[in-house]
């Protein structure tokens, strides 16, 4: 092996490290510049507001947004209680031990399956098991499921990224654990946890071979969480997959993307207006 | 030496009798007998390692919040005791207050950093709560400069400040024994001078109890001194307690007068 002398190694580090960030955010650019490209174009206020005709050839998009924004919104309010108290629980209200060992090996292990695994269970369990048939609810409850792992693990660690200092500050003033938790340990927590959230938003709204199972495909508008709908994702894959529209794919591909930035910056101007004053 | 008030007939504000504390199976703290007297500065000193934060923190039970900690014997609060079976944990740190080695505000408002105690504690009044805020800051001598500001950052203020906005937040919940962890350790000689000041001032109606490895510190500032040590086996225990001036003029053990004159630690 060449030894370097120190001043060319670091140059050298510094130029690799740079090439590589710069090559990942270009391949980032590069695909969202490429389907807004091709997308906005179809993009308008008939596209947003028309229920597709002719299998998603003609009209617009309408039923896919209620339907991902259902399933999704449905999917983080099941997930939401438990993940983050699960997460709280492990790292707040419970030592390491077989407990807390058995809870995390399973959340591992739950965060490595793929997501169609979840969507055959969701379709044995949900639609068929408990008859739930194809709909917003059986999406909801199996992406739920699916999200949990993420949602318990982001939430984790960002409880245990709070200064241990906090938590002493608050027992000092005579606070007690719930307190300290609520006062000491949330407003610092809440950005990791609502990053966790916004991961799992991101998943959610994706997701096509968890939902097809369970919501369905449906075009047609939902009237109640028990009628099947389907999402973006899924229209965008039945629209390429079976040579519908390719226009149409790019459009609801463009919508999807400027939908999930949207959620970002909503989120984090939430934050910034409500939890994080004095931060 | 500054502290060196008349303290023969003060009462006894806290008592430990024979405690110990483990950590596990490892034994920390071996039958430490003390009388804390109110309304004076008791410091705990020695070297690194001997157990004197974990002494410090018996008083206020913070040593529970570590996993495998163990106490044996007892400590009284006026005569009331701080690890029996009814002891209120909670109501117990109302009345024994915390300074930590570093300043750490909580990342929100000086103003919320100075209420979040007695707002847990049910205060709910506006005008009460701003009350409460102005006489902390005055009493830690504050309130001039930070008055206008309350609504910023609290990280936003020097280190020596910050460490003063502690002690106001402390302050906020009534204590009526403070506990300063090394509190000046982090910060500069002006700052802990400033922060000496204070201890001075607030002994007249407040009992603290000081650890500190600054030796000059613990001549300045304090009324009693303890001087506690690792044995071989690694137990810290007391060796010396007596009023400051004596100690340091008189130290009766000769691991105090080895580590007053500097020869080790």
């Amino acid at each position: 092996m060449i030894k370097l002398n120190p001043h060319t190694a670091e140059k050298l580090a510094k130029g690799v490290i740079w090439t590589v960030a710069l090559m990942v955010i270009a391949v980032l650019i590069f695909i969202i510049v490429f389907i807004l490209y091709r997308g906005l174009s179809v993009i308008n206020w008939e596209f947003l507001t028309r229920i597709p005709r002719r299998s998603g050839r003609e009209g617009g998009i309408l039923t896919p947004i209620i339907g991902t924004l259902s399933v999704t919104l449905l999917a983080i309010l099941i997930a939401m209680p438990f993940g983050i108290g699960t997460a709280f629980y492990l790292a707040e209200y419970t030592k390491d031990g077989i407990l807390t060992r058995i809870i995390r090996f399973c959340t591992e292990s739950l965060a490595g399956i793929p997501s169609i695994i979840y969507g055959l269970f969701g379709f044995i369990f949900f639609v068929q098991i408990l008859d739930l048939k194809w709909s917003i609810l059986s999406g909801g409850l199996t992406l739920a499921i699916m999200v949990l792992p993420t949602l318990i693990r982001t939430s984790e660690e960002a409880i245990r990224a709070v200064p241990k200092t906090y938590r002493e500050v608050s027992f000092s003033l005579g606070g007690t654990k719930w307190q300290t938790i609520r006062k000491a340990v949330v407003p610092s927590a809440i950005r990791g946890i609502v990053n966790g959230l916004i991961l799992s938003v991101g998943r959610c709204v994706a997701e096509t071979a968890a939902v097809i199972l369970t919501a369905g495909v449906s075009l047609s508008m939902p009237k109640s969480v028990l009628d099947s709908s389907r999402t973006m994702a899924v229209h965008f894959y039945q629209l390429v997959i079976e040579g519908i529209s390719m226009t149409n794919a790019y459009g609801t591909a463009a919508v999807l993307i400027i939908l999930v930035f949207f959620i970002n910056v909503v989120a984090n101007m939430l934050i910034n207006r409500f939890v994080a004053k004095g931060r | 030496m500054a502290g060196s008030r008349k303290n023969n007939s003060r009462k006894t504000k806290i008592e430990t009798k024979s405690i110990n504390l483990y950590y596990g199976n490892h034994h920390a703290l071996a039958d430490i007998t003390v009388k804390i007297p109110a309304r004076a500065i008791t410091a705990i000193i020695g070297p690194s390692g001997c157990g004197k934060s974990s002494f410090l923190r018996l008083f206020n039970r913070m040593n529970d919040l570590i996993p495998g900690v163990r106490v044996e014997g007892d400590a009284l609060l006026d005569n009331f005791s701080i690890y029996g079976k009814n002891a209120d944990v909670v109501n117990l740190r109302k009345k024994i207050g915390m300074v930590f080695q570093k300043p750490n505000v909580f990342p929100m408002s000086i103003y919320e950093n100075l209420v979040i105690g007695p707002k847990s504690h049910g205060i709910k009044d506006k005008s009460l709560l701003n009350g409460i805020a102005e006489r902390c800051l005055t009493q830690v001598a504050l309130w001039d400069e930070l008055k206008d500001m309350l609504k910023k950052p609290a990280t936003e203020i020097s280190a020596g400040q910050q460490q003063r906005l502690c002690i106001a937040r402390a302050l906020a919940v009534d204590p009526e024994v403070i506990l300063m962890d090394e509190s000046c350790s982090a910060l500069d000689p002006v700052s802990t001078m400033k922060i000496e000041e204070l201890m001075l001032e607030l002994a007249k109606d407040y009992t603290i109890i000081i650890v500190t490895h600054n030796m000059e510190q613990a001549m300045r500032v304090s009324d009693m001194s303890a001087f506690m040590m690792i044995d071989q086996d690694g137990v810290g225990g007391l060796v010396e307690y007596s009023r400051t001036s004596d100690m340091f003029s008189n130290p009766k053990d000769k691991r105090t007068e080895d580590y007053i004159t500097g020869r080790f630690g």
